[in-house]
């Protein structure tokens, strides 16, 4: 899913990938199940198909009601609608659906199957937080990943990473039961099926790795795609500095309407990112910056 | 919260900590040298105002309580649309505010009121204006940290600024350290 972060919290990045675990043992688990339970294999690939294709599908739909986001129209949101609008004809490409989220995190992504079926989304948090010309930075990325088509190539790497996990099970089960004729001894066979399974874990795991690896690159090419549309990178990183880190941290909410939380202490939670970009799907804000530096000397010089 | 709080499922209150409002004469010096930034000769103490405990219930129960002083008008106590009082103090002398609002703080301590205190609010202005704009620095009674507070809109503050008095300010007060905790305060009736 093309689902752009634009704050890149480490705590939501240790979650996100925590979530992406969980969703590869989910489908290891359910293959698992439906071949140890006599389905067919040609049934539980067609399974699997239908889950990842079924998810490309509904991916607007998906991440609107995630992001709690609401369709909006040229009368409810007149200022998102026209910058949208403009980025538009400016890039060529047809007008996507516009939703805001009312939530005061900043962030804001696009999704859908196709450019047809996009939806561009922002939060009131980043709405509040960024001036016209940064929010139409934020945008023009967001439509870089529709025009790139990244929730297909995002969905196609991540089924070519669980297929590939698929078959090696497939052909190790094949391996075992085809010199079965030998006649091991249980005990073996328990220990030859753990194997199987842990191998084909390892598999998943280094292709939702290299999954995550993909998904940064497609989201430095947004960053560049999306700064040379504004013709402006500075604005872009601008941006970027004002939603991401400590400045994207600073709520916009009242006190006075949290009184009741300040009454408890928590725990800070831990910090520190030295594995944060490993599991991120989004690149760390240097690189981001330091790659919008270049492109603004680029397009100066 | 103890364990056993948590098994009986109470809440202890939590008292007030005024250690550290006396630190404020030197931020304050630290404001106007690094930042351009002098007191506004304005502060203010949030709280919430409840019903039946010692008999407060009443505005005048309140000044009666702080000690208040009609004649000066320099006090003036109002409720604002949240439903919290503010207690705002006018004096063009910063260490005579600050003791003041000591003072009222302790006061509400002594009638068992700590519990209901929010805030202080300290308002600093550009010396030479426009500036960069006014800021205030706001003291979380329950947590004895403050944190600064920009705001150039009905729902916007100036995050750069922001940071940049955290970074002034890092050895002379102790500055909440959890950004989500920057709470805004949106119409502080505190300039």
């Amino acid at each position: 899913m093309a689902k752009s972060k634009i704050e890149s919290d480490h705590k939501l990045n240790v979650r996100m990938f925590i979530t992406g675990l969980l969703l590869v043992a989910l489908y290891a688990i359910i293959v698992s199940v439906l071949l140890s339970l006599g389905v067919s294999t040609v049934l539980v690939i067609v399974i699997a198909a239908a889950l990842i294709f079924s998810q490309y599908y509904f991916s607007d739909k998906i991440a609107m009601f995630a992001m709690h986001a609401k369709e909006v129209t040229p009368q409810q949101e007149p200022k998102l609608h026209e910058i949208v609008d403009r980025l538009c004809l400016l890039a060529d490409m047809k007008k996507p659906r516009v939703g805001v989220a009312e939530m005061d995190m900043p962030n804001a992504f696009a999704t859908g199957r196709n450019p047809n079926h996009a939806v561009i989304c922002a939060t009131r948090g980043l709405m509040q937080r960024l001036n016209d010309e940064e929010l139409e930075a934020v945008l023009a990325h967001e439509l870089s990943h529709v025009a790139h088509r990244d929730v297909a190539i995002m969905t196609i790497a991540s089924g070519v990473g669980m297929l590939a996990g698929l078959v090696s099970r497939m052909a190790l089960f094949g391996a075992m039961f085809g010199g079965g004729g030998r006649g091991r001894g249980g005990q073996n066979i328990v220990l030859l099926e753990m194997a199987t399974m842990l191998i084909s874990i390892v598999i998943y795991v280094i292709a939702f790795l290299l999954t995550m690896a993909l998904s940064r690159y497609r989201e430095l090419a947004a960053d560049r795609s999306g700064a040379i549309l504004i013709g402006k990178p500075s604005v872009l990183a601008s941006a970027l500095i004002h939603v991401t880190g400590d400045m994207g941290k600073i709520p916009r909410t009242d006190l006075r309407k949290t009184e009741g939380m300040n009454a408890f202490f928590f725990a800070p939670a831990l910090s520190g990112n030295s594995a944060a970009t490993l599991f991120s799907s989004h690149p760390s804000l240097e690189k981001r910056l330091d790659q919008l530096n270049k492109l603004e000397k680029e397009l100066n010089g | 919260m103890g364990l056993r709080d948590a098994l009986f499922g109470r809440t202890k209150q939590v008292a007030p900590n005024l250690d550290n409002l006396f630190a404020l004469s030197t931020a304050a010096l630290t404001l106007q040298s690094e930042l351009d930034l002098v007191p506004s000769g304005e502060a203010g103490l949030c709280f919430k105002s409840g019903s039946g405990e010692s008999t407060i219930t009443t505005d005048d129960d309140i000044k009666q309580l702080l000690d208040f002083d009609e004649t000066t008008n320099k006090v003036t106590l109002t409720t604002d649309d949240l439903g919290f009082k503010w207690l705002v103090v006018k004096d063009p002398d910063f260490e005579a505010l600050v003791t003041r609002i000591h003072a009222a703080d302790t006061s509400m301590v002594e009638h068992q009121l700590g519990p209901r205190l929010l805030c202080a609010v300290f308002g600093f202005v550009p010396q030479t204006p426009p500036g960069e704009g006014s800021v205030r620095l706001v003291y979380l009674m329950k947590q004895g940290t403050f944190y600064p507070f920009a705001p150039t809109g009905p729902s916007q503050r100036n995050n750069e600024l922001e940071i940049r008095v955290r970074s002034f300010l890092g050895t002379d007060l102790p500055i909440e350290k959890d950004l989500t905790r920057w709470m805004a305060l949106w119409n502080v009736p505190v300039n």
